[in-house]
């Protein structure tokens, strides 16, 4: 997978930062490696990693920014975690969710 | 105003006493010190308000934790009892006394892994009871065995007053020859951020591939710059013990978990920032105790999924150790961040005191012991240039790091390079930034300030400059949205093929991931040391991290070692300064008024200058004349039969016609010795011979012809000192003693000398 990585293609104007994108299942291979050492957490956050991987890098900003402290309303929320769900993180969703839950009762919601 | 003389104001002011007048003015007595305050946090272990430790597990799930009812759970608490608990384990745990696992922790017999599966089932205020439970040499023995990586490492700060993109890559370069294996940069001027970030990434990848780097600034501006591969790592992700503290800092745990799941996806190592103080700081820190407040914040840490947690001597350590214990829960919070099998970057980041000896007792125990990294941040710059504040130790200091890690034998992640190595390294660094700033248009620097970088100290020994050019770098960085591919790019055209290449390799390895996993660093050849590559296995003596004979060498062979042969160099040059022939086997006088002065075996051989600095002929010139002013008469003879001062001196009183001689070795030691005494009952000594004035010595010499007339001798004053003598100067005089030691004959007796100068 890394033949194209060379300093000769990033010379010639062949590299891209799409070619630095981490490829979902090495992920979730290092998920797998991390909680068979025992540690879910660590797998799950890399779980949660491969599903990020394909959403680009502004959207990536946006969502981190929603889940901020008063930036999403509850509704916002439940459409950020649909639009997840619809885009393969459900695990990404579940965390927004989760956040949803505790915001309304904690006064965290916009 | 009304003039007020001095005895009047001598008799009005209270005396003080001279011991506690001198004590005001240590260095000590400028750290602030408070009174423990639980309203305010202001309690280092225990708090009478932290929550007594429990559990309520119903249908799966978490209904009370620590105290609290699910309905009650802030939201700090949601996400621990959502994430954060291996409910597998946790009655088992939560059923185990705390004395139970705090001597699971210690017990070598005891595997990691079964101390690390007990503790993923037990709540914040079960572990932070447990740590505390623990005595300050039991802590360093479960860290010993509880860290995650069995090969230490350390982490350097890399930052400049001025952002100097030159300076910056120069001094990463230098870090990474030293052994750093991370470097960390931040900013005094925000926008500066991606071009410190370029030089880091630069500087950091010259002479040898792989050591990660970061810039640390606002979360989502870190999190930019990382995903176009400008840095390697992320650690300024900070979390907070109480909820108010987390929303003041503008994020909540799940946020978090996604900036912790964002930098994952685009494969950037990341580790969160705690440490106890904090909340006090921030003015929330609801009536608890740091312990329990920073066991949050692991177990926070821990839920979140993130590998490591940097705490235990950040920006609060100061606060958290001017109350009782705080040094002790310092080490503590580090020690619950392994028991949580988290990667621990242990502190060690701000300047903790103004006393050289708290400073030192706060980082000692972590070198003893070990650490995934033992400094979140060692000042590897000079403290003025540290823009985050002067770490506890810093560039100043770097000789004494080298100089701990030979002392104990242990290894603190670094070595000593020459000089040659590190102004290569540094020019390297320099001319590459160089190269590749004007190649993309960012800066031009000429050659000139290339070598004012390389030669300096730090950012004040650099000429003003043009002050917008870092500036205008990082906007045309930031407007172009330059990225990793643009430098390498860069660094190949300009010539550097072999940074293009390390930092090419850097992102190859980045898309393997295997650095993802718990506290990873790259080695110098690229190999990824982590839990899963390198886990520790300490399990009692002669087990777990052992240093090879190279690396050993490596930390023995400090600059300022030298050979006995190197000690002595300074002889040569006063070869032959006086001339000393034997004459005959010394007799025993008959003139009541003659000394005798008694040299050592090398003396006018192969010593010619006394510790004093003071050459031999000097010091036998002053004693002579002190014994002559005095009315006696002086005859020199060498015992070439010892070496030691004391029979040299006793056999010289035996040969004298007063009964009173004087030992003297080449290095300066003297003594007055009386023929009837044994041999170390002498009558003056000046053992401190680094000291000895020439004055001293010619009073010696009249002291000695007072006694041989049966006269009262006066008092030699001026042999107080506060200098290290010993450490000064004993490895010189062991190696002046080793030429005595040659030269000794023990089958020839005394000789009587004629001195010519």
């Amino acid at each position: 997978m890394n033949d194209r990585l060379s300093v000769e293609a990033a010379v010639e104007g062949r590299l891209h930062l799409d070619d630095l994108r981490m490829d979902p299942a090495t992920l979730g291979f290092q998920a797998d490696q991390a909680q068979a050492d025992g540690n879910d957490q660590l797998g799950e956050n890399l779980r949660r990693a491969a599903e990020l991987v394909l959403i680009p890098d502004e959207e990536l900003m946006a969502l981190y920014e929603a889940l901020r402290p008063h930036r999403s309303t509850a509704s916002e929320l439940s459409e950020l975690a649909q639009s997840l769900v619809q885009r393969g993180a459900p695990r990404c969703a579940e965390l927004v969710t989760e956040a949803a839950r505790t915001y309304e009762r904690r006064g965290l919601l916009r | 105003m009304t003039n007020v003389s001095d005895s009047e104001l001598s008799s009005t002011a209270p005396r003080q006493l001279g011991r506690l007048r001198m004590l005001d003015t240590r260095r000590v007595n400028l750290d602030g010190f408070v009174v423990p305050n639980p309203e305010l946090g202001l309690v280092a272990m225990a708090s009478p308000y932290d929550p007594q430790p429990s559990l309520v597990i119903r249908d799966g799930r978490i209904v009370e934790m620590d105290g609290k009812a699910e309905a009650d759970f802030d939201s700090l608490d949601d996400f621990i009892a959502t994430r954060g608990i291996d409910l597998g384990v946790a009655e088992e745990a939560m059923a185990m006394s705390d004395l139970a696992i705090a001597r699971a922790a210690v017990d070598p017999a005891i595997p990691r892994s079964e101390v690390v599966r007990i503790v993923a089932g037990i709540t914040p205020a079960k572990l932070a009871q447990v740590v505390a439970l623990l005595k300050p040499v039991e802590m360093l023995m479960a860290i010993t065995k509880m860290r995650v990586r069995r090969t230490p490492s350390i982490q350097a700060h890399v930052t400049n007053q001025l952002d100097d993109p030159l300076l910056l890559a120069a001094d990463a370069a230098m870090a990474v020859a030293y052994g750093f294996r991370e470097l960390e940069t931040t900013v005094p001027v925000l926008a500066d951020a991606p071009s410190n970030a370029v030089a880091l990434l630069i500087g950091s990848q010259v002479g040898v591939p792989g050591a990660l780097t970061q810039c640390s600034i606002e979360e989502a501006l870190e999190l930019r710059l990382g995903l176009r591969g400008l840095t390697t790592y992320a650690e300024t992700v900070s979390l907070y013990g109480t909820e108010q503290t987390f929303t003041d800092g503008d994020d909540t745990p799940w946020s978090k978990a996604l900036l912790a799941s964002a930098y994952a996806s685009r494969g950037l190592k990341m580790r969160v920032t705690s440490g106890g103080g904090a909340e006090v700081l921030m003015g929330a820190a609801e009536r608890c105790s740091m312990l329990y407040l920073e066991s949050r914040c692991v177990s926070l840490a821990r839920a979140i999924g993130t590998q490591g947690v940097q705490n235990g001597g950040i920006d609060g350590a100061a606060m958290v150790a001017s109350v009782p214990d705080g040094m002790r829960e310092l080490l503590a919070e580090n020690l619950m961040v392994m028991m949580r099998d988290l990667e621990s970057c242990s502190g060690n980041d701000s300047l903790i005191s103004e006393s050289d000896i708290r400073r030192s007792a706060h980082t000692t125990p972590l070198l003893l012991a070990g650490s995934d990294y033992i400094f979140s941040g060692y000042g590897s710059i000079s403290s003025y240039d540290n823009t985050f504040a002067s770490s506890n130790f810093n560039g100043e200091d770097i000789d004494d790091y080298f100089v701990l890690q030979r002392d104990w034998g242990v290894d603190g992640g670094l070595k000593n390079r020459t000089a040659e190595d590190l102004e290569a390294v540094r020019r390297r660094a320099a001319k590459a930034t160089q190269a590749v700033y004007r190649d993309l248009g960012l800066a031009v620097y000429d050659d000139e300030r290339v070598e004012e970088v390389v030669y300096a100290n730090d950012s004040r020994d650099l000429s003003a400059g043009d002050p917008r050019a870092v500036l205008e770098a990082a906007n045309a960085i930031e407007g172009r949205q330059l990225s990793v591919i643009d430098i390498i790019a860069s660094l190949a055209r300009t010539g550097y093929a072999e940074e293009a290449a390390n930092v090419m390799a850097m992102m190859r390895e980045r898309l393997k991931g295997d650095h993802l996993q718990t506290a990873a660093i790259y080695d110098e050849s690229m190999n990824v040391m982590s839990k899963i590559t390198d886990p520790n296995d300490y399990s009692g003596p002669g087990t777990g991290y052992e240093m090879s004979a190279s690396r050993r060498h490596e930390i023995d062979d400090i600059r300022q070692a030298r050979s006995l042969a190197e000690l002595v160099t300074d002889q040569k040059p006063h070869e032959g300064h006086i001339k000393v022939t034997e004459v005959g086997p010394a007799e025993v006088g008959t003139n009541p008024r003659e000394v005798c002065i008694g040299v050592s075996p090398a003396f006018a051989k192969t010593v010619w200058l006394s510790l004093s600095g003071l050459t031999i002929g000097e010091v036998l010139r002053q004693i002579s004349a002190g014994l002559e002013e005095e009315g006696c008469t002086v005859r020199y003879v060498r015992v070439p039969g010892t070496i030691d001062l004391g029979a040299i001196g006793l056999i010289t009183a035996r040969l004298s016609g007063s009964g009173i001689g004087i030992g003297l070795q080449g290095k300066g030691t003297a003594l007055i010795q009386r023929r009837d005494l044994t041999p170390l009952a002498n009558l003056e000594l000046f053992s401190i011979a680094p000291l000895v004035t020439a004055k001293m010595y010619r009073q010696l010499g009249q002291n000695a012809a007072r006694h041989a007339k049966g006269m009262s001798p006066a008092a030699i004053l001026g042999l107080g000192t506060d200098e290290a003598i010993a450490a000064r100067y004993h490895a010189r005089a062991v190696a002046l003693v080793n030429l005595d030691r040659e030269a000794c004959e023990p089958d020839r007796g005394p000789v009587t000398i004629e001195v010519q100068r």
